[in-house]
C-alpha cells in the first residue's frame, strides 16, 4: 500500500512587497518555499510510512524549478518524489490542476494501491482549499478536510477514524479506505532532515512526469483547461486617514483628541 | 460586371509585451498561445516571435496584468490605410457561431442560489450575509433569488431565509442530511443544479461551506472562486469575482464567463448583513431526496463543542482592540484587555503576536486568521502588513496606534496617532473611564 503527498511550491507571500510606484508586485529574491501546510501533509504520509511500513510519495505540478521542493521531500524521507510539468499545464486554476493530480494518483494506483493521498488545507498564496475536494471526487475516494488528528487506521478493515476541526466544533468521523485527507497544522510537527537523512537521500532522483506520460486532453489541462481566469489584478485602494494630535510628545493630548471625535460621531459614549 | 479580385484580409496586428507590467503569473500567454510563438524567460516574462504572431489577442485576452497589447507593423498599416482608402467595408465582422453555440448553453442558466449552511439545525450567519449580496447580483439580473436549504427538520430556515430576501427555497429534508457529510450533501446539490440550473451559487467560506464548494464544481465541471470581497454583474450578465491573491498583496478579478453555474465562496463578515424583513414569504420547492443512507460510507460518531465557557469570538465581536509585535511581550497585552473591556470589546492579534506566542491562534486577524468587521478596530503596534489589512479592512472605524509614521497602517487608518502605545493606550483608557464616572 502506498500513502501520497500532494506538494506545492509557493513564493513566500509574507515576503512579496509592492512597488509603491508602478504598484506591480516586486519579484526579485522572493524565496520559493513548501506550502506550509503541505509540509504537514507530507510529515502524516512519513509517520504513516513509520508505523505501517506503507510506500511514501511526494506529488506536485509545477514548472520545472519546483524540483527543489521534491528533493527536500525526499530528503526528509519519501520513497519517491513525482515532478508534474509541462507547459500545457500551465496556467491552471484549480479544477485543471486537479485533474492532473488525479490523473497521476489513478496511474500510481495501478501499480500499488493507495490508501491515503494528504493535501495541506489550502495553499498560502491561492488559498482556495479547493484543489483537495477536487482530487477526491475526481478518483472517488472519500474526503475528509480539516483534520487534526488520526484518531484510529485499521488496515485490515480498510477502516480510518479521524477528528476534523471546524470552527467552534470537532467532529470525529469514520470512513473507508481510500481516502483524501487535508490536514490543519496541529496534526503534526514536520521534520528536520538532518545530515543523514540527506545523505541516504543523495542517490534518488525526482521522476519529471510529463504529459506524454499523463495522455491528458489539452482541452481538460492547464489555461484550456481552466474555467476561471484573471481578467485584472490590482492594488487595493485605501483612503488615507487622518492623524491626530502628537502623540509623540504629548500622548494624552493625541488621546483625548481620539475619544472626543468617537463620541462626536456618536461611536462610543452614548451607551454611558 | 465581377471583378474576380481577392479582397484585402484586414490585418490582426502583432503581440507585444509592454515594458514593466508583467507581473510573471506562471506563463498563462503562453499556455494560451496557439502557435507555441511565446517562450518564458529566466525572469518569468513572455518572449514573443513577431513572426510567427497570427494577431489572435488570446495572450492579450489572458494577460491578468494587462502586459500585452496590440501594434500594427508598418506593412499592416500600409493595408490598414488601403481597407480605408477603399471604403473600408471589407472589414465586417463575421459571426462567430462557437460563440453563438456558446451564448445558448449560457442562457439555459438562470437564477442566483444562496446555500444556506447550518450544523444541527443552528444556521450559519454568512449565509444570510450571503442573501442580502444575492439579492443585489439577482436585481441586476432581474432574476430571482433562491435559498438552497438541506438537513432535518430545517423548513424553518425557509421561512427566515425568505426575511432575508430569497423569493425561492428549494428545501430537501430528510434524515440522511442530518450530519453534514460530503457525499450526501454533494449529491443532492448537484441534483438541484442538474434540475435548476441556476447562474451563479454563493456558499459561506467556511469549514462546510469549502469542503462542499470544491467536491461540486468538480463534479459540475465548472468554475469556482474562493474568499471573494467584492461580486458584481459586467454588461455581458457575468459574475465578477474579486478577491485578494498572493496572499493578499493584490487583488484580483476573475471571470468564468464560458462555464455555468458561476460559484463563489465568501468569509463571514465580510459581506454585510442584509436587513431581516420578518413576515416576508416565498415559495418552497421540496425536492425528494434521491439518496440512501446506507450508500453513504461515512458516519459522524461524535460532535464536540469546542466553545469553552470563556469563548472569545473575535470574528463577531464589536469592539476589537488587537496588538502586534510593537507589543514588546505577552505580559503587556494586559493593557490592551483592559482597553477591550472598557469598550466592551476583545483583544485580537497580528501574524507576528501569534507567532510569538503572546496570543493563541484563534485570536488572530488578517488572510490566515479570521476576517472582522467591528464598529471599531484599534491597532495597537502593527505596521499593517497586507495580510493583517485585508483581514480587519472593512471595519467601520480604524484606528492605528504606531511610533513609526510610514507604517502602512496608517493608510487604512480612520484616526492615527503617532507614538508611544505604551503611553497612548493606558491615556484612551483612563479617558474613557473619565468620560463614564462623569456621566454617572
Amino acid at each position: 500500500m502506498q500513502v501520497i503527498s500532494c506538494i506545492k511550491q509557493v513564493p513566500d507571500t509574507t515576503q512579496v512587497q509592492i512597488d509603491p510606484v508602478t504598484n506591480t508586485l516586486i519579484r526579485d529574491n522572493i524565496p520559493f518555499i513548501i506550502n506550509p501546510y503541505d509540509g504537514h501533509a507530507l510529515e502524516e504520509s512519513l509517520r504513516l510510512k513509520d508505523r505501517y511500513r506503507f510506500k511514501a510519495v511526494a506529488l506536485s505540478m509545477g514548472p520545472p524549478n519546483a524540483e527543489a521542493t521534491l528533493r527536500k521531500a525526499l530528503c526528509q524521507g519519501v520513497d519517491e518524489a513525482i515532478l508534474l510539468s509541462d507547459r500545457a499545464f500551465g496556467g491552471a486554476d484549480t479544477l485543471a490542476t486537479s485533474n492532473v493530480l488525479a490523473t497521476a494518483i489513478r496511474r500510481l494506483h495501478k501499480q500499488e494501491e493507495v490508501a491515503i493521498v494528504f493535501c495541506g488545507k489550502q495553499t498560502i498564496d491561492g488559498d482556495t482549499a479547493q484543489v483537495g475536494p477536487g482530487v477526491a471526487v475526481r478518483l472517488g475516494f472519500t474526503q475528509l478536510t480539516l483534520v487534526d488528528r488520526i484518531e484510529e487506521l485499521d488496515i485490515t478493515r480498510h477502516r480510518i477514524r479521524v477528528r476534523r476541526k471546524l470552527e467552534g466544533r470537532y467532529e470525529i468521523v469514520e470512513a473507508h479506505l481510500p481516502v483524501m485527507i487535508t490536514v490543519v497544522r496541529e496534526l503534526n510537527r514536520p521534520r528536520y532532515p538532518t545530515v543523514p537523512m540527506r545523505m541516504a537521500a543523495a542517490g534518488s532522483k525526482v521522476q519529471v512526469w510529463d504529459n506524454s506520460v499523463l495522455g491528458l486532453d489539452p482541452g481538460s489541462i492547464g489555461l484550456k483547461g481552466s474555467p476561471t481566469w484573471v481578467s485584472r489584478i490590482f492594488s487595493p485602494q485605501r483612503e488615507k486617514g487622518k492623524i491626530l494630535g502628537n502623540g509623540l510628545e504629548e500622548p494624552r493630548g493625541a488621546a483625548k483628541q481620539l475619544i472626543e471625535k468617537l463620541v462626536a460621531k456618536d461611536i462610543i459614549g452614548t451607551r454611558y | 460586371m465581377t471583378e474576380p479580385k481577392k479582397p484585402l484580409k484586414k490585418p490582426r496586428g502583432k503581440a507585444q509585451l509592454l515594458e514593466g507590467k508583467c507581473i510573471a503569473c506562471g506563463a498563462r500567454c503562453q499556455s494560451a498561445c496557439p502557435v507555441n510563438c511565446i517562450e518564458m524567460n529566466e525572469a518569468g516574462e513572455p518572449v514573443i516571435d513577431q513572426g510567427k504572431c497570427i494577431g489572435c489577442v488570446k495572450c492579450v485576452k489572458v494577460c491578468p496584468a494587462q502586459a500585452i497589447d496590440m501594434y500594427f507593423t508598418p506593412e499592416e498599416r500600409a493595408i490598414l490605410d488601403q481597407l480605408l482608402a477603399e471604403g473600408g467595408a471589407a472589414a465586417g465582422e463575421e459571426e462567430d457561431p462557437e460563440a453563438k453555440a456558446l451564448a445558448a448553453k449560457l442562457s439555459a442558466y438562470r437564477g442566483v442560489w444562496v446555500f444556506i449552511e447550518q450544523t444541527e439545525g443552528e444556521p450559519a450567519k454568512v449565509s444570510w450575509e450571503l442573501l442580502g449580496k444575492g439579492r443585489e447580483l439577482a436585481d441586476t439580473l432581474a432574476v430571482p433569488l433562491s435559498a438552497v436549504v438541506l438537513g432535518e427538520n430545517v423548513e424553518n430556515l425557509c421561512q427566515e431565509a425568505f426575511a432575508y430576501g430569497a423569493d425561492r427555497a428549494y428545501l430537501m429534508d430528510a434524515p440522511v442530511f442530518r450530519h453534514y457529510r460530503t457525499e450526501s450533501y454533494l449529491k443532492a446539490l448537484c441534483h438541484l443544479i442538474d434540475k435548476y440550473k441556476p447562474e451563479i451559487i454563493l456558499m459561506g467560506a467556511t469549514g462546510l461551506g469549502r469542503d462542499l464548494a470544491g467536491a461540486v464544481a468538480t463534479v459540475v465541471a465548472t468554475g469556482l472562486t474562493a474568499d471573494c470581497t467584492g461580486l458584481s454583474i459586467d454588461d455581458k450578465r457575468n459574475l465578477m469575482q474579486t478577491r485578494p491573491a498572493f496572499g493578499g498583496n493584490i487583488m484580483a478579478t476573475i471571470m468564468c464567463d464560458k462555464y455555468r453555474p458561476q460559484m463563489a465562496t465568501v468569509r463571514p463578515h465580510v459581506m454585510p448583513m442584509a436587513e431581516k424583513q420578518p413576515g416576508r414569504g416565498g415559495e418552497i420547492i421540496r425536492e425528494s431526496c434521491p439518496i440512501r443512507e446506507e450508500d453513504i460510507l461515512v458516519k459522524v460518531l461524535e460532535i464536540i463543542s469546542d466553545r469553552k465557557k470563556d469563548h472569545i469570538d473575535v470574528a463577531g465581536a464589536e469592539f476589537i482592540v488587537s496588538g502586534g509585535r510593537g507589543m514588546m511581550g505577552k505580559e503587556n497585552f494586559a493593557m490592551l484587555q483592559e482597553l477591550a473591556d472598557e469598550l466592551g470589546g476583545v483583544v485580537g492579534a497580528s501574524r507576528s503576536a501569534v507567532d510569538a506566542g503572546w496570543m493563541p491562534q484563534e485570536r488572530q486577524v488578517g488572510q490566515t486568521g479570521k476576517t472582522v468587521r467591528p464598529k471599531i478596530y484599534i491597532a495597537c503596534g502593527i505596521s499593517g502588513a497586507i495580510q493583517h489589512l485585508v483581514g480587519m479592512q472593512d471595519s467601520d472605524v480604524v484606528i492605528a496606534i504606531n511610533r513609526d509614521k510610514e507604517a502602512p497602517i496608517f493608510e487604512v487608518a480612520t484616526y492615527g496617532i503617532v507614538g508611544d502605545l505604551f503611553q497612548i493606550v493606558p491615556a484612551i483608557t483612563k479617558r474613557i473611564r473619565e468620560l463614564k464616572a462623569g456621566r454617572k
